[in-house]
């Protein structure tokens, strides 16, 4: 079938099977391969969008349920002009990501939990990121990460 | 602090593109007329398989062709690449590891079929219609069941499940025995190193290909080390010729040891694509990562500790079960010998150790390297004893080290397990801990828990790791199949830009970043004038790729001898254009001067005048700039450090929850400390994972009860704490040019002891004393443990 989505501010059209899943979909047949499948059980997060200003993990909702839906992927992060956001500076500027693969799902959701929250606690970013999982970094360059794009001061070790 | 050369936190250039998702990771790779695998896999762990019956399947709509282990008669197995002497001077048993489970299975998970058909889920549909006529056999899972008289076989055509039985050192037995039975005092602990899953958050990939008009092959993979990917598949596999062979590892997703290894779906699709001629990919899903990437750790040790009356150290033994799985993975052998045995001597003078290994067969997936990779299993035990010894003898844990530990002043220090450290200075990282973690204060911290209901533990490891493997002769004497040098080309452009094509390969470590910074540094230009280019055998020299805490150390140094060549060249480039000795030029700042002179030329106008040698010494040297560099080491390095961990428990439910965590490493040099913090971060996540949530778990018939992350609990955001850490302490390796150490591994090395110690120091209490529990320290054993 066919399926009509807005992908990051375009409309655009793809065909899918009844059983393909937005995450799918964004990767094969859009060619949007920033978001990442890091899991067949929908827990790791590497997956996350925004489908309709929502955090989505898309491999939990099949394409066809996404027509006509808003939804950006980590492609349509940066700044108008290309340069990196807010969120993505800080993951750069706080070393928030090594390998890369879980790190377009960590900025999606970051950027949703700054969008609820925007001065995050500590332990509001942790509870936020647990449908997130990063093999590389132990979290703490990710949550430094977030406290900085959200203009607080960043946390140091545990005293 | 400089700007952006050697220690400076230069900001990561690679992360650009993986912020914006335009990385290049395998999987976003497709080929034109590619097709799909899905591989059908065992659900029993031990059968024999008497036929695959694929006619149905074949009919379905897209299946291109099914293949079984009949169509790899004649094709080699999957090579083991070091091969272990028993104590009796005999070689390992050494099983057949085939491509396709050929006439029986061997473990849940292994190959039994592949379907390749245009679409991925038309081979899966087709999957479904094929097949199998097995017979159950009893499963071979518990280590000490399977070396017993009378246990089933994993493979029939060996003596016994016993794949080697070694010794070291072998000479230092008997004293060893003399040395306990003259003890003052004994400690015995017997633990278990947790079965582990790698878990890169990227899945494995493969995408074979074939090019017809040169009969040539591609493979597209998650590799650590392409070129070794390409010699053990050429030459032990599939016959192909390393010139007619390419192998491509392009972002990778994470590694942590996993994909190190040499897989049959790597194989398989190479193999496949020639014979379809259309590249064929293969996508692991992440229940089949489960059962198919090797797993880590898995060691039941028995380990003692003999101390004398004034508390020394005076002799170590350990015997320990190591499972290798069903088969021999690549590296698997040397994991629970040469790289845990010769780390038994962990920071202390004991005088006498002997180490016994028993490797076994299982019908479980093979099991082989995991970030840090036996020095995490000889770190634990040691650390562990050392505590318990301390609790016994009522001393304080960190003073029973202190008392123990090889002196500053006894470097360069030969352990009695066959290895020399260069350098250390491990009272200086114990203090350094100390301080950090507020050790004094911890009396304090305990009142206002015990206040609140809650217990509190602080507990401390020290650890040594061996690393920046490895001088090539020596691996080669202990049964490495392989040289374990590194490789580095640099080429300097005509207007001055540098090219480092790096044996090295980088899945999260930041080399694109870091290697830049050690040649502007060497040169005097901006980082941003030098490129790395890593991860293609079609455009980088032949490297042994990156594990072992090894890339800054081998293949940093192989970059740093390759530049000092280029450099050498170009003094002798500018020493013509300035007509001056060439013993009179200085580079600084990336200009040539001739001493005691104002004369000096600029970087890019040597280098355009190799390329536009007009006016140049033809008759003394070629145009061009370009060179290569191989770097064997002399030695390994030796990072070390201490790590202190602070936990609560809960004594309701037995919930344990990490205060703090404080890390002093001492990595020598350090290149990018934002980078190398990182990896320390990084590390003791892991080592936190493993020692509280982390657990691969079979039943009795071989089925893996923790297949998925609904049941394998990885570590998330709020399981863990801010990772406090300091590579403040340096003493600098002494026989490499850079000074480094690496710092890959030692958080996953060093954490685990320092948990779990944190723990049992917790539970000590109203007069009762729980001497151990088995990681993970989940609330139930933790609670078990408590109210035994
Ligand atoms: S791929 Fe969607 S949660 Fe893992
Ligand atoms: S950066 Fe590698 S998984 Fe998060």
């Amino acid at each position: 079938m066919k399926v009509t989505m807005h992908v990051n501010g375009r409309q655009v059209s793809g065909e899918a099977e009844g059983r393909t899943l937005l995450s799918a979909f964004l990767r094969e047949e859009l060619g949007l391969t920033g978001t990442h499948i890091g899991c067949d059980t929908s827990q790791c997060g590497a997956c996350t969008v925004h489908v309709d200003g929502k955090q989505v993990k898309s491999c939990t909702m099949f394409a066809a349920e996404a027509e006509g839906a808003e939804i950006t992927t980590i492609e349509g992060m940066a700044n108008a002009d290309g340069s990196l956001s807010a969120i993505q500076q800080a993951f750069q500027d706080y070393h928030g990501l090594q390998c890369g693969f879980c790190t377009p799902g960590m900025v999606m959701a970051a950027a949703a939990l700054l969008e609820e929250i925007p001065q995050p606690t500590e332990a509001q970013i942790r509870h936020h990121l647990d449908g997130n999982i990063c093999r590389c970094t132990g979290y703490h360059n990710i949550v430094k990460a977030i406290q900085a794009a959200s203009g607080q001061p960043v946390a140091v070790a545990a005293e | 602090m400089p700007k952006d050369g050697i220690g400076a936190s230069v900001k990561r250039r690679e992360d650009l593109r993986f912020l914006t998702g335009t990385g290049r990771y395998t999987d976003d790779i497709n080929l034109a007329r590619q097709a799909h695998v899905h591989f059908l896999r065992a659900d029993v762990a031990h059968a024999t398989l008497n036929a695959v019956d694929t006619s149905a399947a074949a009919e379905m709509p897209g299946v291109l062709r099914i293949f079984t282990a009949k169509d790899f008669e004649g094709i080699g197995g999957l090579p083991c690449g070091w091969q272990v002497t028993d104590k009796h001077g005999q070689p390992m048993q050494e099983p057949k590891h085939p491509i396709m489970a050929e006439g029986k299975i061997r473990h849940v998970g292994e190959i039994v079929a592949a379907v390749v058909a245009e679409t991925l889920d038309q081979a899966r549909d087709a999957a479904e219609a094929i097949e199998l006529d097995t017979e159950d056999l009893p499963a071979v899972i518990d280590m000490k069941q399977a070396v017993a008289e009378g246990s089933p076989l994993v493979h029939d055509d060996l003596t016994s499940n016993l794949c080697y039985d070694w010794g070291f050192v072998e000479e230092n037995k008997a004293a060893v025995e003399e040395a306990f039975q003259n003890a003052a005092h004994v400690t015995t602990l017997e633990l278990v190193n947790n079965r582990l899953v790698a878990n890169p958050m990227e899945p494995r990939v493969a995408i074979g290909d074939y090019a017809m008009h040169d009969d040539s092959s591609t493979l597209y993979t998650t590799s650590q080390n392409p070129h070794v990917i390409r010699l053990l598949m050429g030459a032990f596999v599939l016959g192909i010729p390393e010139h007619k062979l390419r192998v491509v590892a392009p972002d990778v997703g994470g590694g942590f040891g996993t994909k190190i290894f040499h897989y049959a779906e790597e194989a398989f699709c190479t193999f496949a694509a020639k014979q379809l001629r259309r590249p064929v990919k293969w996508t692991s899903t992440r229940s089949e990562a489960f059962i198919s990437d090797a797993h880590g750790r898995d060691h039941v040790t028995t380990i003692q500790l003999a101390l004398d009356a004034e508390n020394n150290f005076t002799a170590l033994r350990t015997d320990t079960y190591a499972n290798m799985g069903a088969y021999l993975s690549t590296f698997a052998p040397s994991v629970p010998t040469w790289l845990h045995g010769t780390l038994m001597a962990g920071n202390y003078r004991t005088p006498l150790i002997y180490v016994n290994v028993k490797a076994v067969f299982t019908n479980t997936v093979p099991v082989d390297a995991y970030r840090g990779a036996g020095r995490p299993e000889a770190t634990f035990q040691l650390e562990r004893v050392v505590d318990k010894a301390a609790r016994e003898l009522g001393v304080d844990p960190a003073e029973l080290r202190r008392q123990n530990f090889i002196r500053k002043d006894q470097f360069p220090y030969a352990t009695p397990v066959a290895v020399e450290y260069d350098t250390g200075d491990y009272e200086a990282t114990l203090d350094k801990a100390m301080q950090m973690a507020d050790y004094a204060g911890f009396e304090t911290r305990r009142a206002a828990s015990v206040a609140k209901g809650k217990l509190r533990g602080i507990g401390l490891s020290h650890y040594i790791e061996a690393c920046g493997i490895a001088p090539s002769n020596l691996v080669g004497q202990l049964g490495a199949r392989a040289g374990l040098y590194e490789s580095a080309t640099v080429r300097v452009n005509a207007t001055g830009g540098l090219v480092v094509m790096t044996g090295s390969h980088s899945h999260g470590q930041g080399h694109e970043t870091s290697f830049p910074q050690v040649v502007a540094d060497m040169i005097g230009i901006s980082p941003d004038q030098v490129e790395i280019v890593h991860g293609d055998t079609a455009n980088t020299p032949m490297g042994m790729g990156t594990y072992g805490s090894r890339s800054i150390a081998v293949g940093g140094s192989a970059m740093v001898r390759a530049t000092e060549k280029i450099i050498a060249k170009a003094k002798k480039i500018a020493a013509h254009l300035m007509e001056a000795s060439e013993a009179d030029i200085e580079l600084k700042d990336g200009a040539f001067s001739v001493a005691g002179t104002d004369k000096s030329v600029a970087w890019g106008d040597v280098t355009l005048a190799a390329y536009v040698p007009h006016n140049y010494p033809l008759d003394d040297i070629e145009p061009g700039l370009e060179e290569t560099a191989f770097y064997d080491p002399a030695n390994f390095t030796y990072p070390s450090g201490c790590y202190i961990c602070e936990v609560e428990v809960d004594p309701d439910t037995g919930r344990v929850e990490v205060q703090s965590f404080v890390a002093a490493d001492d990595f020598g040099n350090v290149i990018n400390p934002m980078i190398v913090e990182g990896q320390v971060q990084g590390g003791v996540g892991q080592g936190i994972g493993q020692a509280l949530l982390e657990n691969c778990v079979y039943d009795a018939d071989g089925q893996l009860l923790s297949a998925s992350y609904m049941d394998y609990a990885m570590p998330r955001a709020s399981d863990l704490p801010m990772i406090d850490v300091d590579h403040s302490c340096q003493t600098p390796c002494t026989h490499n040019p850079l000074g480094v150490k690496g710092c890959g591994e030692a958080g996953a090395i060093g954490s685990p002891p320092a948990l779990v110690n944190a723990v049992i120091d917790a539970l000590q209490r109203d007069g009762k004393s729980v001497p151990h529990i088995d990681m993970p320290l989940s609330p139930a054993r933790v609670w078990a443990a408590m109210n035994a």
